[in-house]
C-alpha cells in the first residue's frame, strides 16, 4: 500500500517539477499514438464505409475478418513488422526499424481494424431508407457517402477513442519495433515496463498514472465533442 | 464547406509529420549504431552513463536494444545489429567462429551469485560449490526460478545444472520466467525462491528484494562481458565504422575508468570490474 502512495506522490512530484525526460516521453507517446490513430482513421473509415455500403460476394467473411482484426494482439503485429523491417527483410531498404516511424506503422496496423470495425457497424446500422432518401434528393455518390458518415458521427468518435486507447496503452509492439531507446523511441508503456524490471516501482506507478491521466484527457476532449449539442 | 477544409488541413499536417519522421530516420542512418546487449547492462544503469559520453564524443547515435544474450546474438546472426555487448562466452566463441562477428574483446566482468530467501530452506548459505548448492535445492524440492530465455545468465545456470547431473526442466519446483534479470529477481523475491543472478543487477535492485546472497566466489560463477562487432563482410548493411568506434570506446581508458567506479556511490561497491586488455584466464584469480 505504501508503494502506491509513494507512486502517487512521485507522479505528482514529476508533474510539478516538469521533469524534462518524463515530459518528453509523455509528449512523444501522444505524438506516436496520435499520428498512428490519424492514419488508421483515414484507412479505417474509408474502407469500413466502403465495406458497409457495397454488396459483394464473401462480404460476411470480410466482415468477420475485420472483427477478428479488432482484437489483433500487439505482439503479433510487433513481430511481423519487425521481420518485415529488418535490414535484410523485404522492407529493409527503408531502414526504419527501431525508429518512431516503425512504431507509428505498427500502431496504425493495430488501430486500423478497430476503427474499421466500429465504422462498419455504425454505418451498417443506419436505416437503409436514409440512403435512398439522400440519393432521391439528388446527391452524388460522394455526397451520399459523406452524408452517411456524418450521420454516423457519434459512433465514429467512439471509433477514434477506441483506436487511440488501443495504441496508447499497448506495449508489445512498441517495445519490439521501437526498442525502448532512451530519448528516441521510449514511450510511457515501454518506460513503465523497464522501470518495473529495474525495480523502480514508484517511478513505474508514476508513469502509469501519467498514462491514465493522459488517456483520460484525450477521451474527455473527444467525449465533449461527441456529446455537445448538435446544431440544427 | 468549412468542415471539409478542416479535414484537409488535418490530413496535410499528418502527411507532413509522417514525411518528417521518415526523412529524419533515413538521413541519420549512417550515424546510427545498433547495440544489441543484455538486460543486465541496461537494468544496472551502466549504459545510461556510458552511451551519452560516447555519443557526445563521436556524434554517433546508439540504439540500444536490451534483450538476453541469446536473443542479442540471434539478432546479430541476422545482421540486424552492428555491435554486441554480451556475456555468454561459449555461445560467443561459436558466433565468431561461424563468421557472424569479428574483433571479440574483453570488456569487464563481475560474478554470478545464487540468491534466495532468508529462511533458506535448502540450507545452501555459505556452501562453496554452486553445483552442491543446486543439488541441495533439488533434493529439498525448493522453488527455483530460472530466466529460461537463453540469456548469458540462463546459459550459466544450465551449465551448473549439467555439472550436477540433474535435469530440472520438468520438475515442479523449477519455474522459468522468460523475462529479464530484474523481473526474474522480483518474481523470486515474491515467491521466496532461489535464483541465479549477476551481481550487478542484484545490487541495483537489492533494496526492493527479500533475497540474500547465499553462494558466491565459486570459479564457475564468473560473469564475463565481451564486445563483438558484426562482420561487415557477411552483412553489407552493417555500420562497421560505428561498431568499431563503439568497441574502441568501450576499451578506452575513459570508459574503463567509468566502469571501475560505476555504482560505488550508490551501492557501496562497484557493479563491474574493467578488464580491457586482460586475458580471460587472469580473471579467476581476482576473487
Amino acid at each position: 500500500m505504501d508503494l502506491i502512495i509513494d507512486g502517487i506522490i512521485k507522479a505528482f512530484l514529476l508533474f510539478i517539477s516538469l521533469d524534462p525526460e518524463v515530459i518528453d516521453i509523455t509528449l512523444f507517446s501522444l505524438k506516436v499514438s496520435g499520428i498512428a490513430t490519424f492514419i488508421s482513421l483515414f484507412i479505417g473509415i474509408s474502407i469500413g464505409t466502403a465495406i458497409a455500403l457495397l454488396r459483394f460476394p464473401g462480404k460476411k467473411i470480410i466482415v468477420s475478418l475485420v472483427n477478428t482484426g479488432m482484437g489483433l494482439p500487439p505482439v503479433v503485429v510487433g513481430l511481423f513488422v519487425t521481420i518485415f523491417l529488418w535490414r535484410n527483410g523485404p522492407f529493409g531498404f527503408l531502414e526504419i526499424l527501431y525508429t518512431p516511424s516503425a512504431m507509428i506503422i505498427a500502431q496504425a496496423i493495430i488501430a486500423t481494424p478497430i476503427v474499421m470495425g466500429i465504422t462498419l457497424a455504425s454505418v451498417q446500422q443506419l436505416p437503409g431508407k436514409l440512403r435512398l432518401q439522400i440519393v432521391a434528393l439528388g446527391a452524388t455518390r460522394l455526397q451520399m457517402v459523406w452524408t452517411l458518415v456524418k450521420e454516423a458521427k457519434l459512433p465514429l468518435l467512439a471509433a477514434i477513442m477506441a483506436g487511440f486507447g488501443g495504441v496508447i496503452s499497448e506495449v508489445g509492439a512498441s517495445i519490439m519495433v521501437g526498442g525502448n531507446i532512451k530519448g528516441y523511441t521510449r514511450v510511457l508503456t515501454t518506460a513503465t515496463v523497464m522501470e518495473t524490471s529495474k525495480g523502480n516501482f514508484d517511478i513505474a506507478i508514476a508513469l502509469s498514472i501519467i498514462l491514465l491521466v493522459m488517456a483520460f484527457m484525450v477521451n474527455l476532449i473527444l467525449t465533449l465533442v461527441q456529446q455537445r449539442k448538435r446544431p440544427n | 464547406m468549412n468542415r471539409n477544409k478542416h479535414i484537409l488541413i488535418i490530413l496535410n499536417v499528418l502527411l507532413i509529420l509522417s514525411c518528417f519522421c521518415l526523412s529524419t530516420s533515413v538521413s541519420a542512418q549512417q550515424k546510427n549504431v545498433i547495440l544489441a546487449t543484455t538486460t543486465s547492462t541496461q537494468d544496472s544503469g551502466l549504459l545510461d552513463v556510458l552511451i551519452p559520453i560516447f555519443e557526445k564524443k563521436t556524434g554517433y547515435f546508439v540504439k540500444t536494444i536490451a534483450v538476453g544474450s541469446g536473443q542479442a546474438m540471434a539478432i546479430g546472426q541476422k545482421g540486424e545489429a552492428d555491435v554486441l555487448l554480451v556475456h555468454s562466452p561459449d555461445a560467443e566463441v561459436k558466433f565468431v567462429a561461424q563468421g557472424y562477428g569479428i574483433n571479440r574483446k574483453l570488456i569487464m566482468h563481475n560474478d554470478f551469485i545464487i540468491v534466495g530467501p532468508e529462511k533458506d530452506p535448502a540450507e545452501i548459505k555459505g556452501v562453496r560449490s554452486s553445483a552442491i548448492a543446486f543439488k541441495k535445492v533439488a533434493n529439498t524440492n525448493s522453488l527455483f526460478i530460472s530466466r529460461g530465455d537463453n540469456s548469458g545468465t540462463h546459459e550459466k545456470e544450465k551449465a551448473i545444472w549439467k555439472s550436477t547431473g540433474i535435469d530440472p526442466e520438468k520438475e515442479k519446483w523449477y519455474q522459468q520466467t522468460g523475462l529479464g534479470m530484474g523481473q526474474t529477481l522480483n518474481i523470486a523475491s515474491e515467491k521466496k525462491a532461489y535464483t541465479l543472478s549477476d551481481r550487478g543487477t542484484y545490487l541495483a535492485l537489492k533494496k526492493r528484494l527479500g533475497l540474500g546472497i547465499l553462494v558466491e566466489g565459486d570459479a564457475i560463477l564468473l560473469n564475463i562481458y565481451h564486445i563483438i562487432e558484426a562482420n561487415p563482410v557477411k552483412w553489407k548493411k552493417v555500420n562497421a565504422a560505428g561498431a568499431k568506434a563503439f568497441a574502441d570506446f568501450m576499451v578506452s581508458k575513459e570508459a574503463q575508468d567509468i566502469i571501475k567506479i560505476f555504482g560505488v556511490d550508490k551501492y557501496g561497491a562497484p557493479l563491474f570490474f574493467p578488464d580491457a586488455g586482460k586475458k580471460v584466464e587472469e580473471l579467476g584469480k581476482l576473487r
